[in-house]
């Protein structure tokens, strides 16, 4: 039976991660991230879970951590924001290149400098290419979910990955909203008992972790590293939203479209500001405009063929970045653009930058894009590729 | 746990952990002291590796040198990464799925360690994670090429802080990082030579038997770097000893202090500088200034350690 709360999305992750039980937790406190963490060290300080936490000294360290409990041969979490994510970078690809499934919840916050603790999604962004399995949640509902979801993706034997699982910070971290919880041993049997592979810690069959490898072997490990990205994750993401949907009837796929199908512009827009966005779609829609909106949720690995197939009929599409790449193109209008690139017939593109360091992205924000986009379809003619929204001049 | 006398007899007897094959220089200390401190583990042990000779010179894939459980994560990480593999082993153990008594070692080198290494090191201490961190320190980056790390001595000849024209070596003093380590109030801190074989294994024994965090810094010369004879290493790492450059002591509890050994007579810090070719410029006319200095150094810490052990022992 689910239970029907209003809860912060902190609460919601921190109360997730309470229901898995991981083994071992490593934690170090960055703002927005630290409310989940301090939550969930309260449920290890009153004997609620048999996690053991290991409150580090960074969060170098944290994901260094992780990186040992989970060779180890457990159930391993942390979870970071901003900074702390940028810090991890280097162990990032430890963790991806041991095959090691530790589950991350990130709360996206911009990076410094000028330094700004608000929402952006420029850690995650910058954490792409570390070879983690990277999913986005609009809200506290969809962050719950995807928590629970990632520990089944990223421990399936077809994958062994480490899973992020991104939400915005402030906006959602700290929001109270709707959330329906699943029972503790739905959860738990849900994600079922830890089979760790090649553990540290038998002793009967000792393994060596982290060699040096030389340019003779160097690329057919990192070209397995790719193939299982590419190739295996996918199916079993949608392995375990189908499971998922059968225990919770919330629906998961690679991505949400709404109202795509039969439309002529559309919006690419990730995590809580899809919400605003797709109120604006239904408004366009009461005045005749046929807008639709696409919001990825599997960014890492990207689902270009499926989200290609989902945007390639429409007439003009704008891609919604909360991140930058300084002198280039915004990081998920790239993937957007290399999706429809097999096309003949595809949408006219354009890329906005929105809402960083938590500028507050309004209904007023996406409505004025559907409007530039009505005019791209009808006149064929662009302005601008790339530009900057709602900036003070 | 029964363990083996610590005697020639017996130990040749024992497997050695590390096996042969390996790639580390002929005459290099590092692998001696670290078949030292195995052979000197009567428990089963999982081990971590900070990046440096050791790490690349043991574990290439698709071969290892290592018969236990052994990780390499990254430089600067051996001390956060082993406090994960330890803390995985009491969750594991809590809940009944690990039944065996682990011993966990770190190795590291002085860069590792003394340098990058430092916070990551310093945060598992605090955290009183049940490891022994083994220091192996050759006095410089030798894995890269002999730069200059923290632990370099006073007036070596590295490729970064090289013996010009105008500076003549390092200028700093090394950092004193057994005090520091001390500093943290863990149960056991030491200082070790592989020249004295019995007091390193003796000293790694009594480690294993103590709970919490324990750090041992052991000398380890490095023929390239130092620019020694190739069989040199125990001589070396004796001289240094014998001229208490490289004390023999432990400190317990972060102030008690026992000087484990004293020479019976302590040699001048030339017999340990001058077969080493780092060293070379410093015993030219116009360094003999630096050389007093170093000198100084050695006798004011030896001093403040004579006097601490006894403190001690009273």
């Amino acid at each position: 039976m689910a239970k029907v709360v209003a809860v912060t999305g902190n609460e919601a992750v921190a109360n997730a991660l309470r229901q898995v039980e991981p083994d071992v937790c490593a934690a170090y406190p960055i703002t927005p991230q630290t409310d989940l963490m301090q939550r969930f060290s309260a449920f290890v300080s009153d004997g609620k879970v048999k996690t053991e936490m290991i409150l580090v000294e960074s969060e170098h360290s944290a994901m260094s951590a992780c990186v040992g409990a989970s060779a180890g041969g457990g159930r391993v979490v942390t979870a970071t924001s901003s900074q702390g994510l940028a810090l991890m970078w280097e162990v990032l690809f430890i963790a991806s290149g041991m095959n090691l499934p530790i589950v991350m919840p990130v709360v996206n916050r911009a990076l410094s400098a000028p330094l700004n603790i608000h929402g952006d999604h420029s850690d995650a962004m910058g954490a792409r290419d570390s070879g983690w399995i990277q999913l986005w949640s609009e809200n506290a509902q969809e962050a719950y979910d995807n928590t629970i979801q990632a520990f089944r993706i990223g421990e399936h034997p077809d994958v062994r990955l480490p899973v992020m699982v991104c939400m915005d910070g402030f906006i959602i971290s700290h929001s109270i909203e709707r959330v329906e919880y699943l029972e503790d041993e739905e959860v738990k049997r849900f994600v079922g008992e830890y089979k760790p592979v090649n553990p540290l810690l038998n002793l009967d069959h000792p393994v060596s972790y982290g060699p040096l490898i030389l340019p003779d072997l160097y690329m057919e490990y990192k070209r397995l590293q790719h193939e299982i990205m590419w190739n295996r994750v996918k199916p079993v993401v949608l392995e375990v939203a189908e499971e998922f949907y059968k225990l919770s009837g919330r629906r998961y796929g690679l991505f949400e479209a709404y109202r795509l199908d039969d439309a002529e512009i559309g919006m690419v827009i990730l995590n809580s500001a899809a919400g605003t966005a797709k109120d604006v779609v239904d408004e366009m829609r009461n005045r005749g405009i046929k807008a639709g909106l696409l919001k990825p949720r599997l960014f890492r690995p990207f689902p270009y063929e499926e989200i290609g197939e989902a945007l390639r009929h429409l007439k003009a599409l704008c891609v919604m970045d909360r991140a930058d790449s300084f002198g280039a193109y915004g990081p998920l209008f790239t993937e957007i653009a290399s999706s429809l690139y097999p096309y003949k017939e595809r949408p006219i593109l354009i890329n906005k930058i929105y809402g960083l360091g938590g500028r507050d992205f309004m209904p007023e924000d996406a409505e004025k894009v559907f409007l530039e986009l009505k005019d791209i379809a009808s006149s064929g003619k662009i302005k601008s590729v790339k530009e900057y929204l709602g900036v003070r001049e | 746990m029964t363990e083996k006398p610590l005697n020639l007899k017996e130990l040749s007897k024992k497997e050695v952990l590390l096996a042969p094959g390996h790639r580390m220089c002929s005459g290099c200390g590092a692998p001696i002291v670290v078949k030292m401190v195995l052979l000197a583990t009567d428990y089963p042990v999982v081990l971590s590796n900070a990046t440096g000779c050791l790490e690349v010179s043991t574990c290439i894939s698709e071969y290892t040198s290592w018969k236990v459980p052994w990780i390499h994560n990254a430089f600067e990480n051996a001390a956060a990464t082993l406090s994960g593999v330890e803390t995985m082993y009491r969750a594991l153990k809590k809940q009944g799925k690990i039944n065996k008594e682990i011993k966990f070692i770190a190795f590291g080198g002085d860069g590792g360690t003394y340098d990058i290494g430092f916070q990551s090191l310093s945060g598992a201490m605090e955290r009183w994670h049940d490891m022994l961190y083994i220091c192996y320190d050759n006095g410089a980056y030798m894995n890269t090429g002999i730069q200059r790390s923290s632990a370099t001595p006073k007036g070596a000849d590295t490729t970064t802080c090289p013996a010009g024209e105008v500076i003549p070596g390092k200028p700093q003093k090394r950092k004193d990082l057994t005090r520091i380590m001390a500093a943290h109030g863990i149960p056991y801190v030491a200082q070790a030579s592989p020249s004295h074989w019995l007091d390193l294994m003796k000293k790694v024994r009594k480690a294993h038997e103590i709970k919490g965090p324990k750090f041992i810094n052991i000398i380890a010369p490095c023929n390239r770097g130092w620019r020694s004879q190739t069989d040199d290493a125990i001589l070396l790492s004796r001289l240094a000893v014998e001229t208490c450059y490289w004390p023999l002591y432990e400190i317990e509890d972060g102030y008690k202090v026992t000087l484990n050994y004293k020479p019976k007579e302590k040699k001048p810090v030339e017999e340990f500088l001058k077969p080493q070719g780092r060293f070379k410029h410093l015993f030219s006319k116009e360094n003999e200034a630096l050389l007093k200095e170093i000198q100084a150094d050695i006798d004011r810490e030896w001093e403040r350690l004579l006097k601490e052990s006894q403190e001690v022992a009273k």
